[in-house]
Parts: structure tokens; sequence; C-alpha cells
């Protein structure tokens, strides 16, 4: 198999998100970087997939330069060839994002044949637009399935499983595809010192994507006003268990 | 003119989150000067219908193919993006769940128009709209403009509270015949497997969570009690699933479940983002930490200070105390 996976380079928050002055960005002074949680969790199934199955794992990214942590982090688990379109601003809209990736796709393709399965995120932890990947699946004319937290791959088709409320729809989908999915759907690796060691050996390809802004533009981000309420305080230790059961006799959870 | 309103449903039964887009969607429709009509797509969607005139769709558009027989998000999306091309409809909107969202990036794939994702207010007064919509899985909110021909945009789940319209619409029901390839059968769901028929983590009415400070787990059983004696269900932090603790579908988080119970009861979970925005459409909030200032203490309606392990098997003695 081959295996192509987009991540996304995002800030790592704690218990509040700063904004930067201009408003036009998470502040991230005091914060490190992470690969998207759902994509890590991409990554990992693509590996995974090739140490069962054979076959290879690139990893492409669109994002500022430092966006190389990552890919450099996606090889000390397991990837094999990390690309990267570079970009100056913040963070590009997601046609743009997608037109973008479909461009860069589609001309790894041309010169070293079609992957098998592309694999994206549900949604970026950060944007969250929701788009990307059907947007480049749709441009590929391919089938794509977001939401999914297993995948079997069989001949010439992958078995995939979506998570609903007590329980899993199942797809079958003909490859070459496009899955978007889901943390859970396995626990990544930690990378080895090996691993680490190799990755910064590990071959990088830039490539340029002159494409033009879509039609949703970002003005500013704000944090949403919260209703700040008093937390009341019900007592101290095991001995606040009654005034515990009369607040959920209160709410009427204990009928 | 015209705004769509995907409804969502069940092998006939709608989803609750159809009636907060059609909820928004009136509203939004009432101030963009369009009508508001709702969609309803494949097998069984004519048992979905009884509801969406009460809450405001004037014409219900029933969708039906025989490559329609369970949710397949490509031809979904086909169905969808050919009815605005033929109904001429210049809004489309859903409710932003997992569903929504996949149909509506389809059909702005399709039609090649933008698509704002998870809005909570839209201002349609000009030609570009204005709106603020939901980053970080809400905890973040992001002022953009939209400038498009066809405007593409779900509205995020819990953003607005479902609720009939002062009077009810006319809801003529209409039938819609796409014209879709056989092809598109290929990401049509084949299958189904039902892990529990219970409460769920999405839909329990309490939910007794535990973070890092449960410790192991084992340690998860007096929760699990907690639970079972208020039949809710337990919930966790990313921690908990980092480390092995419980599965990954317990966890309540950005990346996990949403969760919206009458109280959710939060134990040794410090309230980092990730969490807290699975969280924070729960009703009530009680946590139980032995940090006074964890932000999920500061963000909680309760909090009793202590040792979740000492704390949570007294509340369940009390609780059979008082049944008995």
């Amino acid at each position: 198999m081959r295996i192509l996976v987009c991540v996304k380079r995002v800030p790592a928050p704690g218990a509040k998100i700063n904004i930067t002055g201009d408003g036009l960005a998470v502040d991230t002074a005091h914060l490190g970087f992470t690969t998207s949680p759902h994509e890590e969790c991409a990554v990992e199934e693509a590996v995974q997939i090739v140490e069962a199955h054979g076959g290879e794992v690139t990893v492409l990214t669109l994002g500022p330069a430092e966006a190389e942590e990552q890919l450099r982090y996606a090889a000390s688990v397991g990837a094999h060839n990390l690309v990267l379109v570079p970009i100056e601003e913040v963070d590009w809209d997601p046609q743009r994002t997608a037109a973008a990736l479909t461009a860069t796709i589609s001309g790894i393709e041309a010169a070293e044949g079609a992957f098998d399965l592309l694999l994206f995120g549900n949604e970026s932890a950060d944007a969250g637009g929701f788009q990307v990947g059907v947007r480049v699946a749709h441009a590929l004319g391919r089938p794509i399935v977001n939401g999914i937290k297993g995948i079997d791959v069989g001949d010439g088709s992958v078995t995939a499983r979506r998570e609903i409320d007590g329980g899993f729809e199942v797809y079958e989908v003909p490859t070459p595809a496009v899955l978007g999915v889901k943390e859970g759907i396995n626990l990544p690796r930690y990378p080895t010192m090996k691993g680490r060691l190799a990755s910064k050996k590990a071959a990088l390809a830039t490539v340029e994507q002159p494409t033009e802004a879509g039609g949703q533009e970002r003005l500013r981000l704000h944090r949403p006003v919260e209703q700040v309420s008093e937390t009341v305080i019900l007592g101290e230790g095991p001995e606040a268990a009654a005034a515990v059961v009369d607040v959920l006799e209160e709410l009427g959870v204990l009928a | 003119m015209t705004m769509l309103v995907l409804c969502d449903h069940d092998r006939g039964t709608l989803v609750d989150a159809s009636l907060e887009a059609l909820t928004f969607g009136r509203d939004l429709a009432t101030r963009a000067g369009v009508s508001c009509e709702a969609v309803v797509i494949g097998k069984g969607a004519e048992e979905a219908v009884g509801q969406l005139a009460a809450y405001g769709a004037t014409v219900v558009h029933l969708a039906s193919h025989e490559v329609l027989t369970d949710f397949g998000p490509e031809a979904w999306g086909e169905t969808l993006a050919q009815l605005v091309a033929s109904s001429g409809a210049s809004i489309v909107t859903a409710c932003g769940t997992d569903r929504g969202n996949e149909v509506l990036a389809h059909v702005a794939a399709r039609l090649d128009e933008p698509f704002v994702a998870n809005c909570r207010e839209v201002d349609p007064s000009d030609d570009t709209w204005s709106m603020t919509r939901a980053q970080w899985g809400g905890s973040l909110l992001e002022d953009v403009t939209l400038a498009a021909g066809r405007k593409i945009v779900s509205v995020a789940h819990h953003a607005v509270e479902a609720a009939p319209a002062s009077e009810p619409a006319v809801g003529t029901v209409t039938a819609f015949s796409p014209d879709l390839d056989a092809s598109l059968a290929r990401t049509v769901v084949t299958d189904r497997v039902v892990l529990s028929r219970g409460i769920t983590l999405a839909t329990a009415p309490v939910v007794v969570g535990g973070g890092r400070g449960v410790g192991s787990a084992e340690a998860f059983a007096p929760l699990e009690e907690l639970a079972a004696e208020l039949g809710g269900v337990v919930g966790c932090s990313r921690a908990v699933t980092n480390n092995g603790w419980r599965p990954h579908s317990d966890q309540v988080g950005q990346t996990g479940t949403r969760i919206a119970p009458q109280v959710y009861i939060a134990s040794g979970i410090s309230g980092a983002i990730q969490h807290w925005v699975g969280a924070m459409a729960s009703k009530h909030i009680l946590a139980i930490n032995t940090d006074r200032e964890a932000n999920i203490v500061v963000r909680a309606d309760w909090a009793v200070i202590g040792d979740l392990h000492k704390v949570i098997p007294a509340i369940t003695e009390e609780v059979r105390r008082r049944r008995s």
C-alpha cells in the first residue's frame, strides 16, 4: 500500500487560549506545538497498515516552515517520505488549503504513481473547518468517508468503521480511497531513540503552491464570553456527601 | 429565494439536532428574506417529517433514489447539491454534527463554494455575510466574512436551543428524485454494529467523569458504582484514554464525545481546553478535586474539595442510605 497522510501543526493549549494583539492568531509565546490529534492517529494507522501489508507512508503538511517539526515527528514513528507546502500566513482558508493539497498530491502521483489510500484527520483541532479532506477527495474523484475509527485493508477495498451513538456504521470503500479518521482508531506510539535519530536524516521535499484565497476570510479571533458563576463549595472530603446528594435530589436525578 | 435546511434522520427517526438546524435556519431565513425549506434524504425520510412544519419548514423536500438505502456522505451531498441547483436555493444549512458538516462539505465541494462550519451567529444583511464561528471545539470564536454566490453554513451543535415556530408553517411535502450514479453506493453504509442498547455517553442524564487523578483502570470501579446508582454512565478525560485505563469511546472532549447531561460529576479532572469543550454543554457541573484552583472547579456550579477516592464512595453510600 502507498499511503499519504495529511497533517496539521497546531498549538498545544492547556486550560486557556490567549490571542495575539492583532486578534488574528493564537498567542503561542508560551505554548508548544503538536500534530492535530486526529491526524497523529492517522499517521499511526498508516504506519500500522504498512507494517502489516508492506508499502510506504508519505506525510504531507501545509503550514509554516516550523511544521517541519511535525513532519520529522511523523518520520520518527515510521513515516518514510515528508512533504511540506510552506505558507507565510498564519493559516489558509479551507478552499485554498484544499486546492494546494490537491495540486501537491497530483504532482506526487504524476511522478511516482497513485496512492492507494489518503488519510486526513476528521477536522483540525484549531480551525476546525470540517471540509479539507472532502474537497481534496472530490477534486481527485475518489470516495471519502469521515469519522473513521477502524480500518481493515482488503483486496481492492477497505472496510471502514465509523462510531455512532452506541455502535458502529460499516463502509466498504473501493481503493484508491480517502478516509477522515478520528482519535481512538489506535493509540499512537512514542518515537524510539533510533526513530528520532533516523527522522533527522529523512528526506523532506518542499513544494510551493501558489493558490488564491477562497470565500471565507478571518477577521479576528476572540474568546467567548463565559457566564462566570460563583462555584458553591459543598464541603471538604467525604463529609460533603450529604450536601452532594441534596443537590442531586434537587436536580431530580435520584428518581 | 430559498434556504434549504438539511434534516438528518436515522432510518426514519428524526435526529434532534435537525430541530436546532431548523430553529437556526428559520430565523436566518427571515432576516435574509428567503423561504425556509427542509430536506430529508433517503429511505425512511417520509417517517421523519412529522415535526418539521411546526419548526418552520414551509416546504419539505423528500429525496429518494435506489442508491439512498442508508446514510452515505457522497450520495447525500450529491443529492443536496442537485436540489440546490434545481430549486435555485441561495442558502444551505444543517446542524454542525459529524454528518451535517460532512454532507455540507460535499455540497460545497460539488458547487465550488465556500463552506463555513459551526457558526454561532450570522449577519446576512449585506451581500458579504459576517459571522462568528467556533474554533477549538468552541473554546475560541472566529469572526469571518463569507463572500459567495450560494452561502453554505452549519450551525454549531447546542448553539441554539430547538424551539417550535410561534406559528407552524405549511410544510408542503414534495418529492425530489436526484439523478445519482450507481457508483455513489461506494460510500453508503453497508452494515451496522450495535455495541450497547442502553444509555450512551452522548445521551446520559448523568455522567460521572474521571481524570488523571483516578490513578488506574481499577480505580474507576467506584465511579462505575455511582454512575449505575444514578442511572448514568462513566466518562473520562484524554489523559485516561492515553494511559489505556478506559476505551476511547468513554472520552469526553474535543476529540471524544460531547456530553450534555443534567449533571456532570467531574472527579480528578483539571479541565483543560480539550476536555472542557466536550463537557461545557452539561446543564450542571459538580467537581470533585483536591485543587480548589483547578479549571474545572472554577467553572463548576458546585465543588467538593477532597480526594475522589474517598468522596465518591461516600456519595454512593449516601444515595443508597436515602433510598433504603
